[in-house]
């Protein structure tokens, strides 16, 4: 067992986790934070991304012992206190950028990391991005539309599939 | 997942020391050996995370020019650090996996593990680089000995690689469709002194190695057109339902080219 103390979505917490716990299932059922997904057991569908010190990882693929002394953030702390969505939220919204939205946590996790770093990235700088995010439901295309609109760039030249 | 110790040493010394416990595993990124033990493809006593070592981290260049990257140097580090001082393996950082995946990967994890298609071991053969471990120095020639397999011992931790710059080099891989791992990834690289070496990934049995009939041509004349004659043997070659031995060979051809023409 290891003692860990950890700040989520600016709260700080401590707990006493095995070593084999994933830090997604610390979140999820030691945090009750469902917004992280698992969407496959293989490390492949970036469901589970949170960012841990600022940058994008899976939640699924480290433990959570890893994460003592970190600053993690998950879905759950993207929206305002007043639950408010963020830019990147509300423009997955606009542009219908999901469909059963199971992927959606993982894509709007990257989404934001991206956007940290290169805050008007091209369609084809999205696409590269979100080579870990799996999604079975929208193509693609809407996610990519609802990026580039939540970095203020003009959309309507993106065709409509 | 099997039940295991963990140990988070914060140096060298005591990490060694805490893998010297019978089935103890080092645990860097995480990034193949977390999916391995989730799948229980592995069963170790006690894993010991070497995340928390700062002697295992950064990039730097050494006084004799070559660029000294700490194993625990995350592929996320590695692209944005070694960006300016050798853009070619900036670059190959770049495309590792996925951005999660390069946020915790790193460049010791990497070799030690040796998958026949990683990405760094190409770049690190064909640069002639220096691992050094807890215990020694290992020229990349004797580093590498086959698939998964390496010279290091029982417990024995990459600390830091030196990468000789080449002049001019690049990455290129053919990406398996589904997994996006190389099945054919080629490194080449061209020095000052005009040597130039080619490195493959994914294709060999026998894990990566060295075209060196491409090398001798290439080293008299750095173009593609100068092995645009040459065709890589398809014996050794690995088969699987991805790429028949002479598909794979076939692509050491163009993927070469493709490198000595992005470089």
């Amino acid at each position: 067992m290891a003692q860990i103390s950890l700040m989520v979505n600016g709260k700080s917490t401590s707990a006493e986790v095995e070593g084999r716990t994933l830090l997604v299932d610390f979140l999820r059922g030691g945090l009750g934070l469902t917004g992280t997904h698992v969407g496959c057991d293989t490390s492949q569908c970036g469901a589970c991304l949170v960012h841990v010190d600022g940058a994008v990882v899976k939640a699924c693929s480290m433990f959570a012992f890893e994460a003592d002394g970190a600053d993690v953030r998950t879905i759950e702390g993207m929206a305002g206190a007043d639950g408010a969505l963020s830019t990147i939220q509300q423009a997955f919204r606009d542009h219908h950028g999901l469909q059963c939205g199971f992927c959606t946590p993982g894509m709007v996790m990257a989404a934001a990391a991206l956007l940290k770093d290169t805050p008007k990235p091209t369609e084809a700088e999205i696409r590269h991005y979100l080579e870990g995010n799996i999604c079975r439901c929208t193509g693609y295309h809407n996610i990519i539309k609802a990026i580039l609109a939540a970095s203020g760039q003009d959309v309507s030249a993106l065709a409509a599939e | 997942m099997y039940e295991f110790e963990i140990a988070t040493p914060t140096n060298i010394a005591d990490a060694v020391a805490a893998l010297a416990e019978e089935d103890a595993q080092a645990l860097a990124g995480g990034q193949t050996l977390i999916p391995s033990l989730k799948a229980r493809l592995a069963m170790p006593s006690r894993l010991v995370s070497l995340t928390r070592i700062p002697e295992m981290k950064g990039v730097c260049r050494a006084d004799d020019g070559r660029l000294c990257i700490g194993g625990g140097t995350t592929h996320a580090t590695v692209a944005a650090e070694a960006a300016e001082a050798f853009a070619g393996l900036a670059a190959l950082a770049g495309q590792i996996g996925d951005a999660a995946v390069r946020n915790r990967g790193t460049l010791g994890g990497s070799l030690a593990n040796n998958d026949p298609s990683a990405c760094y071991p190409p770049a690190v053969l064909a640069t002639g680089a220096t691992i050094l471990t807890d215990r020694r120095e290992i020229a990349a020639e004797d580093y590498f000995q086959g698939m998964f397999t390496t010279a290091l011992e029982e417990g024995e931790i990459i600390a830091e690689v030196r990468f000789p710059v080449p002049e001019a080099s690049a990455d290129v891989k053919f990406a398996q469709p589904a997994s996006r791992f190389a099945l054919v990834g080629v490194f080449a690289a061209r020095f000052a002194d005009g040597a130039a070496r080619v490195a493959v990934t994914g294709a060999s049995e026998g894990g990566v190695y060295r075209w060196r009939e491409a090398e001798e041509a290439l080293s008299e004349t750095w173009s593609p057109d100068a092995i645009a004659g040459l065709s890589a043997p398809a014996e050794g070659m690995i088969d699987d339902a991805h790429g028949s031995p002479a598909y794979r060979a076939h692509l050491v051809g163009v993927i070469t080219r493709r490198a000595v023409a992005a470089a």
